[in-house]
Formats: C-alpha cells, structure tokens, sequence
C-alpha cells in the first residue's frame, strides 16, 4: 500500500505553484486580455503546464540517474545539499532572471518561459523528498523509480493546470485583476523558506 | 528589502492607476547654471489642504556641484507586476536620480520622510564607465529587467550613446543594454511598449555639440538628432530606423500610448529649418513595420526683431520650440510644452492620426513675457517645459528652464525659474490654479516633476 502523503504533498506543491501568479495564470490571463480572446488564456495554459512537466522531470531524472549507483543515504544528503545551496542562492540573489520572452510570446516561447520560471525557482528539487519516499516506500528499483517519477510529475503537474485554470477562468472572466494589488502575496519568499524546511527535512530525515 | 504585498503605488492597467488618490507631494529637479551650489531636489507641496500648498517644503542637497540635475525615475513601478517578469514585492520608494553632465547617479530614499529624503548611494561616473562605458545620463525608466537608465555619450564623451541597466535592489550597474545596436549613434530619450516588445529611442547629439550650447553650424547642417530607433525590447537588438529627414532637429520626447495593446506613440520634434515650426508626429505599426506621420505643425509667430534673442534675429520670427510633452493615462490628452512663445497646449489625441486642440495657456515665452495671477513679477521669463500629469489626468504641473548652456541662447538675461499648475476640465481645456506658483528660490532652476506615488511619465503597464 502505497503511502498517500507524499502523493497529496505533490499534489499541494503543484497547487501551490498553480495559485502563484508568477508560474503562469497571470501569463495566461493577460495575452488573453491582449488578444481579447478566452480561447488564448485556455491554449496558453498547456505550454505553460508542459514547460513546467519538462523542468521538474528534468530534475527527478538527474536524481534517478544518481540513485542507480548511489545508496539511498548518499542520494538524499547530495539532494539535500542541492536544495540548500539553491535556498541560499534565492535567499541572496531572489527570483531576479533575465527576461527573454515578452508579450508576443508564442507557444514555444510560453513552455520555455515557463521550464525556466520553474527551473530558476527549483520547483523540481522540492518534489525530491516525496519521490524518494515513494521509491523507498516501495523498493521499487530503477524501472519503478523512473515509473514513479513520472507518476509524480503527472499529479503535481495535473494539480498545477487544475488551478491555473481555475484561478484563471475566474480571474479573466469575473473578478479580474484589481485584486493583484493586494492579493498577490509574497510566494517567492514562502518558496524559499519552504524550500529551505525541504532541505533540512532531508538531511535529518 | 522585498514587501509581503505588492507596493500599493503599482497598478495592473493605467485604468486602474487613473483611480489612484491624488498625489500630495512633488519632486521637482533642480539645478544651478553657474555650477556654484550642489544641485537638490525640492519637495513641493501640492496637497490644496495643506497651510503649505505650493511652497517648497523640503529638499535634499547633492554632495558634489555641477551635476546639472535633468531628469530622474523611480526604482520600481507597475511594469512590476508584468507576468513574465514579476517583481510585485519591490518597493517604489528610491528616487534614481542621473546628473547629465557630471555623469553622477544618485540614489535617493524617499520612505522614511517623505519631505525629506535622503541619499543612501552615489554611484560615481568611473564605475559607469567601467561597467557600462558610458557618460552623461539622462532618462531613467524602471521596467522588465529592473532599472533603465539611457546616456548621450561613451565614457569619452563621443558616440554612441545608449542604454544601461541597475540592479532594481542593490542598484548596481548591471552594464550595457544593447546586444546589436544596428546604426543607432546618438541618444536622446526612450520608452518602449511593453505589449509590444519593442523599445524607442530618440535622438541629440554629442556632449561636443551641446554642452557649450546648441551650435548653429550643427543645427543648420542637420546634424542634431533626427532619428528613432525601434528595437526588440528583450533580444535587444536595433530593429529599425526612421530618418526624419533634414528640415526635422531635435527629435525628442517620447510618449507611447499607455495601454499595451495599442501600437502608436507620439514624438515631438523642437524645430523645423525650414521655417522654425515644430511639429508632433505619431508612429503606429503599418504592416510588420513602423511607420510616422507628421499630426501637428505648430507655426512660429512673427516677431520684432529687437525683442529676440541673437540667435533668432535673422528671422523675425519666434520659434514655438517644442521642448516636452506629455500624455494623459487615458491616452486622451497630449500636453505640448511651446518653450519659445510660452504656451502650453493640449490636444484631443483620442484618434492619434488626427489630434485636434482643446486648451492652450500662455505663460513666460521670449516675446510674450505672458505672467500668472500669483507671481509679483509682473513678466515671467523662460516658458512651458518639462510638464507632468497626475495619474487621474486632473492636474498637470510644469516648470520653466530646458538646460543650463541652452537656457541663456533664448532667454539672454536668465531665467527665473518657476513651476505652475493647470486644472484639466472634465472633457478638455484648462487653466491657470491660480493658487499654484512656485517663485523658484534663486541660485536654482527648475527641470522635471515627478509626482508621489507616479504619474504620466514614470509607470508602464503590461494589462490593458
């Protein structure tokens, strides 16, 4: 029986980053207030959900890739000690990024745009305890261990686009962007406490 | 120090910052000609409740002289809470603050005390010119990838001039901006269209040819800035060029319209050699391109010889010399400065292609010598300049000195500086707030007006 809170954690992060305007639903939002389209909002948010699918299954790979000649104990220390060096790179040098996708963007530039916006947040990293659980929970190998990550990108990824959608239908078509001003909640420097709590987590856990 | 919530001052759309409560306190730049005194920043009151309306209430001194003030920005704006590069939990609190001929840039907290802030960082010319390889600062705008600041010349004083980015925090000199400059040379002012991913700038001329003055020769052989420069606002790279063409100098200011869906924007050039108008153009997109067309011609007025200045004599005539505009957040009402003969104008642009007159004012001018109900001098020199709209569009502020080597070319006895306040009525015209005249301290001359919180010319918006 699999454990079912590493699988609700993954679905939580992948709420989290939907509700965070920053990862996509503003995007979406305002090239559909651009092109006075709802059908653009709805497109916009695929390339966005893969980009996001592409920079965490990117990560749980490398991770993969290191659990098939590492032990268990030695994978999580060097997933912690990644975690931690990234927290204290936010913490330093914030979420600041070159822009190099502007208001024009098309499809391609949407996904790539939202793989670094995921990436430059180290969204993956923080799935990397709730995936090692789960692997470890079962002693699934290296064929489970992809299987399972995979099975992770698709919930937190399928969480993500749920409420991307959801806060975008509502955003464009009722209440719409006024309430930005006092709603949009600092989840840069929530991430990175969270991000840093992961880390430790795993070094003690 | 980044905030939980998004700084309060930014807004998604210019519909909503058209809603935002009136501004209560001015920045006004202000410079001494004779480079004597350090330059300052006044705090101007211009809450009508208050017992000190339209006095000067505060004001911070530079640390060095001859920076020569010119114009300045804030840090942060609504461009913050632009969807692909967020920064909504920045703070829109520091005045960044260039001196054009010192090539000095100033950083100024305007948060503790509001009427009286402080200067909390100089970044000297040399680390400039070190990491970005230019001198002589103009424009700041804060955008997409923190703050834009623009430059007339290289760290040598020569072509080109162009572009270089601050650290929107820490205000370190980020370098150079462009990655492709194309033929652009000279530099002038910017902006961009954040819709549209593309940025503008316009043109002047080397510190060769404008420090000292306007030089006839280079103004006669059309050799001052006659060019805009369309680029790609995140490849950074030069896209297109339009040439004016010979009769057109000094192409300055520009305003594009600030709803990001709308591709046009409005240029005004300072004088015509054919005959000494000036004149506005709009660009707009034609196709995948670019295009201008001249909207207004504003005519020179006839004038006795013996009241103009040397440089004009010969031609018995005034030049309106159209030296700032400015649009309104609704993208409704173009304000004309007319630094020669002292009017200032405003214009319906509701269709850009078509604009048509709905107030003017007369105050200052070279002939005109025009006065205001609230000044004891009863004949006002210097004219409209540097002019600046609230956020709601119901108040706009402008003061009277263009440049220290150019100010004396057209007002040979100096100016007196001033800065005055017109009252918009509700569809057009406007007029004197006969409450509102700032008699400038002597010593100092006014330049641009930035309003608490933002205004007409400081903020860029991503949602429509």
């Amino acid at each position: 029986m699999m454990d079912f809170w590493p699988w609700l954690s993954l679905a939580g992060l992948g709420a989290f980053h939907g509700a965070n305007p920053a990862m996509g639903w503003l995007f979406a939002v305002a090239l559909g207030l651009h092109r006075q389209s709802a059908r653009t909002v709805w497109l916009s948010l695929l390339p966005i959900a893969v980009g996001h699918a592409a920079s965490i299954a990117t990560v749980l790979a490398v991770m993969v890739a290191f659990g098939a000649v590492m032990d268990l104990r030695s994978l999580q220390l060097v997933a912690a000690a990644f975690i931690l060096a990234f927290t204290g790179y936010l913490a330093i040098y914030g979420h600041r990024h070159r822009v190099r996708v502007g208001m024009r963007a098309g499809m391609a530039g949407l996904a790539a745009w939202s793989f670094l916006m995921a990436t430059s947040h180290g969204a993956g990293l923080m799935l990397v305890p709730s995936v090692l659980s789960l692997c470890l929970a079962d002693r699934v190998g290296m064929a489970g261990s992809l299987s399972v990550s995979l099975a992770a990108v698709a919930v937190h990824t399928g969480a993500m686009l749920t409420v991307i959608a959801a806060i975008a239908l509502v955003v464009f078509s009722w209440v719409g962007l006024a309430g930005l001003r006092s709603a949009w909640i600092n989840f840069d420097r929530l991430w990175t406490l969270g991000l840093g709590a992961t880390g430790i987590i795993l070094l003690v856990w | 120090m980044t905030t939980w919530r998004p700084d309060p001052s930014f807004y998604p759309s210019p519909r909503m910052a058209a809603k935002a409560p009136k501004e209560t306190l001015a920045y006004v730049a202000a410079f001494d000609p004779e480079r004597q005194r350090p330059d300052a920043i006044a705090v101007v009151d211009v809450d009508p409740a208050s017992s000190s309306y339209s006095q000067i209430v505060g004001q911070v001194d530079m640390p060095n002289v001859g920076d020569e003030l010119h114009h300045f920005g804030w840090n942060a704006c609504s461009s913050c809470l632009c969807p692909n590069a967020p920064h909504p939990h920045v703070e829109r609190r520091y005045l960044v603050v260039p001196g054009l001929r010192s090539s000095r840039l100033h950083i100024i907290d305007t948060k503790p005390d509001p009427r009286n802030p402080q200067i909390v960082r100089v970044i000297e010319p040399a680390e400039i010119a070190e990491r970005a390889n230019y001198s002589r600062l103009h424009t700041t705008h804060c955008g997409p990838e923190g703050i834009y600041v623009n430059a007339l010349a290289d760290r040598d004083g020569k072509a080109p001039g162009g572009i270089f980015l601050l650290d929107h925090d820490s205000f370190d000199v980020l370098g150079q901006w462009e990655m492709d400059r194309g033929p652009q040379k000279l530099a002038y002012d910017f902006w961009w269209h954040l819709g549209h991913d593309t940025l503008i700038t316009s043109e002047w001329g080397t510190p060769d040819t404008f420090e000292n003055g306007l030089v006839p020769e280079v103004l006669l052989g059309s050799q001052y800035g006659r060019r805009l420069h369309f680029w790609d606002l995140h490849t950074r790279k030069h896209l297109q060029e339009i040439d004016f063409g010979e009769e057109h100098q000094l192409v300055f200011e520009l305003r594009p319209a600030h709803d990001p869906t709308k591709a046009y924007g409005f240029v005004g050039c300072v004088i015509s050699l054919k005959d000494l108008s000036a004149s506005i153009w709009t660009w707009y997109r034609e196709g995948n391109q670019w295009a201008v067309k001249k909207v207004i011609e504003i005519p020179a007025e006839p004038a006795d010889p013996d009241l103009l200045p040397p440089v004009l004599k010969g031609f018995n005539a005034v030049a309106p010399l159209v030296t700032d505009i400015d649009l309104s957040m609704d993208d409704r009402f173009l304000y004309v400065s007319c630094w020669g003969t002292g009017d200032m104008i405003q214009y319906d642009v509701s269709d850009p292609l078509a604009p048509k007159e709905t107030g003017r004012v007369r105050i200052g001018g070279i002939v005109s010598r025009s006065t205001h109900p609230k000044a004891s001098n009863g004949a006002l020199n210097g004219g409209p300049q540097m002019v600046e709209i609230s956020r709601d569009g119901k108040r706009v502020y402008f003061t009277n000195s263009l440049y220290g080597a150019i100010d004396p070319q057209f007002y040979p006895e100096g100016i007196d500086g001033w800065m005055v306040k017109l009252d918009v009525g509700d569809n057009g015209g406007i007029s004197f707030d006969d409450a509102f005249f700032v008699d400038w301290p002597k010593g100092h001359r006014p330049h641009q007006v930035r309003l608490e919180g933002g205004d007409c010319s400081s903020d860029s918006y991503c949602y429509p």
